[in-house]
């Protein structure tokens, strides 16, 4: 495979007036990605930053020619010139010919990029008798070399296993090892660490960069995170609806962003050393109406040894057993003699990595998941060991927020019937017609108009529908709400805005949070104090400003050091 | 949380304007109109329905049974048969020729006075006229008397009255067989037409009425059954599928015996052991045999969807089992449902043919496509095809109709399957 010669005074990829729509049925089209411009120069790595619905995935993907050809129409005049060649107007078979050896890319989830039914090294030494005509032991050791090259441990030993044997982060790296392995000129990443924990994301991203410049090629990262860009960007690209607001060299967007949507998603993320009593929000920036005094304001957080404890959880323990054999089981601790107090009004942050146990915490407390040992006093009684029945009027005083707001709403109701559907269950209100009145009422209250309580979930976005997932739980006027990740699948602005509304909820009823993440910057934001979990087991916990302060355990330390720096990071002193 | 904070301001709220969202079945019944396919097929099974409902009614083919044309009377577009030699005289070719006179089995020119037909009224007459004395055998044309023994001797149905005439229970017979309230003496006076739109068969009765008849028996097995078998299936599938452990592994135990016998022999051994037959039995024996294919794939979505968030969010609000299980996951799996009724809707249709041509199907005052295509396959070898493609066509037509319904339907509810297998 002869590989594409380049001038290198001309850009790598050259993208103009790129246009592409998805036909949505026999008569509707929808505009993803409307006349875009910009280069990828040699030797760099870009960064295409922007929301959901931004239009930055399916850029990368018409630069691959991987858009799905039964419904995406690519514009006639889109042009994506790369080595002399308009790759918007190739043949798929020559297409073919240089994915995968000029222009690779990994994508988010390397749990399902990987073809579970082979071996590591099957896989990559595939690409490289496709891409570059080897073979036998010389394909081996090649593909032993790039894993070695991406640092997995063992690669001898390694190569032989299946991903499924490989824990996250490496087959991430083995994702990598597949696209570096024919030397490409360009590497696309698509939301490459976004599902991996902060401390994976941190390794992985420094071996983008690594490889970046040992390799001398260019990346195009693509992410909705600016504090990561920041990581590892030279230039910045921020889209919006198909278009590009701002681009130019990661410096200048940084530090002196041209666009108000650049200005909106820098401020919006929660920052680690500040707490303003109110984050701002896109549309503060995008009217031009200013920024909410209360933006500027610090917000105050922290428990007193004297605050009244509402739920009071003493070595709460959950296993799970497995079959193993005929008869053998195998426990898995998922959670171990976790102990707490949770103050009246406050928020209680639970972090820790995916596998640590905090999603079970929060189960287990709502009876979602039984208890193996342990006791939770709530109002002076053990709620774990109480009967189904008896535990039916408590359930409602605790209530629980998914991650997810585009699963957790049931998509056959109505958002009325959402909300006064608890309201029927626990006979809140006297008759149908005050059900409703109090569901308008909830609808005002988490920001969403009235007709809403006429549609249904799929009719929102995502920020909206975790708003009516709230308003469900507040139908049942709950004591404790426990958000697990409730925020995390949400956009950048979303986020912020939803955010406000808890805190406002908090301030206005007196609920008490277990706020659960793996996002230490939006909990060190919310709570009032941090538990830190590791392997099920408590690791620390502390008052919040305290405990990212003065992080007392080697883990949380660990923890808090990956946390991206955006432009205040190593690579932004580097480049500067 | 303080109470009076969330109080409702309930001092007359105003009614606030709305539209109700289009929920699933509308927009589903929107892709569905839009696609032309769809729509012509589900013409043809609405008209097939309503063809069921009137002839199940009784406005249309209630006589099905009445001999309206001769023995084998071909369709019109093809014409009356050719007068055979002379009356009395063997049928046409191929057929075993009676020593004498027409047999019940042979065919007749129209232009020849039918001679049943005399006899028949003689015998009506006499019958009115209480029969006091035995009629003289030699008086009437004998070799007509003597099939009628034989067929009388074959029934063993013991004289009745004082009426020593066989030929009075013959009679007597065919009526019942008719079911028809009108005057024995009716086939007589009307004439039998010569030709029928469609032809008639073996008895003259008119084969599109039949059809509509057989239509009406055969659909209803189909749907009646697959209401069943989908009941059934949803059912057990849903408890398997929600409840798990030894639930689960009960019915699966259940399952698994009923697919691992063959299915025709199954239904063969219900049918057997039932011994009563009735469009009923049919319906049962179907109904309690067709269900596996629903519950097995039932039972997988509730597997998938009772680990769903909105399933847990229910459980957090204090939903019970039941309301879990009907009230959030069902609406989530009608679909499935929906789709899987229809796909058995065919196959018991076609189930309850294959079942009245082995004779193990609807009995025989019935008729129904497969007791029909039971017939054909002896006239066929006569040359008379009508009958059979009159049922095979119609069968045809609805199947491949419903079918295509049924994909369109797959495809309007769940849009992104389409241009996939399916299941």
């Amino acid at each position: 495979m002869t590989k594409t010669t380049t001038n290198l005074a001309d850009p790598l990829v050259r993208v103009r007036d790129l246009s592409v729509s998805f036909r949505l049925d026999r008569k509707t089209t929808f505009e993803a990605v409307r006349g875009v411009s910009f280069d990828i120069p040699h030797d760099a790595t870009v960064a295409l930053v922007g929301e959901s619905g931004s239009g930055k995935s399916v850029t990368s993907l018409a630069i691959l020619g991987l858009l799905p050809p039964e419904n995406a129409i690519v514009d006639a005049k889109s042009q994506i010139l790369y080595g002399g060649r308009n790759l918007a107007r190739l043949a798929a078979s020559e297409l073919r010919g240089m994915r995968g050896a000029d222009i690779s890319m990994i994508f988010q989830e390397p749990m399902t990029s990987l073809n579970p039914v082979f071996t590591v090294g099957f896989q990559i030494e595939e690409v490289l008798r496709l891409h570059m005509g080897l073979s036998g032991a010389a394909a081996r050791k090649r593909a032993v070399d790039v894993l070695a090259e991406v640092g997995i441990p063992e690669p001898e030993r390694r190569i032989d296993m299946f991903p499924s044997q490989l824990s996250g982060g490496q087959q991430q790296r083995v994702m990598i090892a597949m696209a570096i392995a024919c030397e490409p000129k360009l590497l696309i990443a698509d939301e490459p660490t976004t599902a991996l924990d902060v401390t994976i994301q941190k390794q992985i991203l420094e071996l983008i960069g690594e490889l970046q410049k040992r390799r001398q090629m260019s990346v195009l990262f693509i992410t909705h995170d600016l504090a990561v860009v920041g990581e590892i960007a030279d230039h910045v690209i921020v889209m919006r609806d198909g278009e590009i607001r701002e681009q130019g060299p990661a410096r200048d967007v940084f530090e002196r962003p041209q666009d108000p949507y650049t200005t909106a998603l820098l401020k919006c993320r929660p920052q680690i050393d500040r707490r303003p009593a109110r984050l701002p929000v896109i549309d503060d920036f995008m009217s031009g109406a200013g920024i909410d005094p209360g933006t500027v304001l610090e917000r105050p957080r922290g428990v007193a040894p004297d605050d009244p404890v509402v739920l009071s959880v003493r070595n709460l323990s959950k296993s799970f057993w497995s079959r193993e054999g005929l008869f053998g089981r195998r426990e898995f601790r998922a959670v171990k003699d976790v102990s707490f107090d949770l103050p009246k009004g406050k928020t209680l942050g639970l972090v820790g990595e995916s596998g640590s146990g905090k999603t079970t915490v929060g189960l287990t407390l709502m009876r979602l998941h039984e208890a193996t040992g342990g006791e939770a006093h709530f109002d002076g009684r053990d709620i774990l060991a109480m009967s189904a029945r008896e535990f039916l009027p408590y359930k409602r005083r605790i209530q629980i927020i998914f991650q997810n707001p585009y699963a957790s709403l049931n998509p056959r109701f109505i958002v009325g019937q959402i909300l006064t559907e608890p309201m029927e269950i626990h006979g809140i209100g006297a008759s149908a017609q005050e059900r409703t009145e109090l569901a308008f009422e909830l609808l005002h209250k988490v920001g969403l108009p009235e007709v809403s309580f006429y549609k249904y979930p799929h009719e929102f976005s995502g920020g909206q529908r975790q708003r009516i997932a709230i308003a469900r739980c507040l139908t049942l006027k709950p004591d404790i709400l426990i958000c697990d990740e409730s925020v995390s699948a949400l956009d950048v602005s979303v986020q912020a805005q939803v955010l406000n509304l808890l805190q406002d909820l908090q301030a206005e009823f007196g609920l008490s949070y277990i706020f659960i993440s793996h996002d230490l910057a939006v909990v060190k934001y919310i709570s009032d104090q941090v538990m830190v979990m590791n392997e099920g087991a408590v690791v620390e916990i502390a008052n919040s400003d305290e405990i990212y302060r003065n992080p007392r355990e080697p883990y949380t330390q660990r923890l808090l050091a990956s946390i991206p720096k955006g432009w205040h990071g190593e690579h932004a002193r580097a480049v500067g | 949380m303080n109470d009076a904070t969330m109080k409702p301001p309930l001092a007359a709220r105003r009614e606030i304007p709305h539209v109700v969202s289009p929920g699933l079945w509308t927009l589903a019944w929107r892709r569905l109109v839009s696609d032309s396919v769809a729509m012509v097929s589900l013409a043809i099974v609405v008209a097939f329905v309503l063809l069921m409902a009137a002839s199940g009614l009784g406005v249309i083919a209630a006589d099905w049974a009445r001999e309206v044309g001769v023995n084998y009377a071909p369709p019109t577009f093809v014409g009356p048969d050719a007068a055979p030699a002379a009356p009395g005289a063997p049928g046409r070719a191929g057929e075993p020729a009676a020593p004498a006179g027409p047999t019940p089995g042979s065919a007749f020119d129209s232009t020849v006075v039918d001679p049943i037909g005399d006899v028949l009224a003689e015998l009506k007459a006499e019958a009115k006229g209480k029969a006091e004395a035995p009629p003289a055998p030699g008086g009437f044309v004998d070799p007509l008397a003597d099939v009628m023994k034989e067929i009388d001797a074959a029934k063993a149905a013991p004289p009745e009255g004082k009426s020593v005439d066989p030929l009075a229970d013959v009679m007597k017979d065919i009526e019942a067989g008719r079911g028809a309230k009108e005057p024995a003496a009716a086939p007589a006076a009307t004439e039998r037409r010569a030709t029928l739109p469609f032809g008639a068969d073996k008895w003259g009765r008119d084969v599109i009425a039949k059809t509509i008849k057989g239509s009406e028996t055969s659909i209803f097995v189909g749907l009646a059954a697959a209401l069943v078998a989908t009941f059934i299936g949803t059912v057990l599938g849903a408890v398997a599928g929600y409840y798990g452990r030894w639930v689960d592994d009960t019915l699966n135990w259940f399952y698994s015996i009923f697919s691992s016998i063959p299915y025709l022999l199954l239904i063969l051994a219900v049918a057997a052991v039932l011994q009563h037959k009735g469009t009923m039995t049919i319906v049962f024996i179907l109904g309690l045999t067709g269900w596996t294919g629903v519950f097995r794939l039932i039972r997988a979505e509730y597997l998938k969807h009772k680990g769903r968030e909105y399933v847990q969010a229910a459980d957090a609000i204090g939903a019970s089992n039941a309301r879990r299980m009907f009230r959030h996951i069902f609406p989530n799996v009608s679909h499935v449902v929906l789709v899987q009724m229809s796909i058995l809707v065919v196959a018991f249709i076609k189930s309850e043919v294959i079942l009245s041509y082995l004779g193990f199907g609807v009995p025989v005052d019935v008729v129904s496509w497969g007791s029909m295509l039971n017939e054909a396959q002896n006239e066929l070898l006569l040359g008379k095809w009508w009958q059979l493609a009159a049922a095979g066509g119609t069968m045809a037509v609805l199947v491949t109709a419903f079918s295509l319904f049924t994909d369109a339907l797959r495809d309007a509810l769940d849009p992104k399957l389409k241009g996939t297998t399916g299941q």
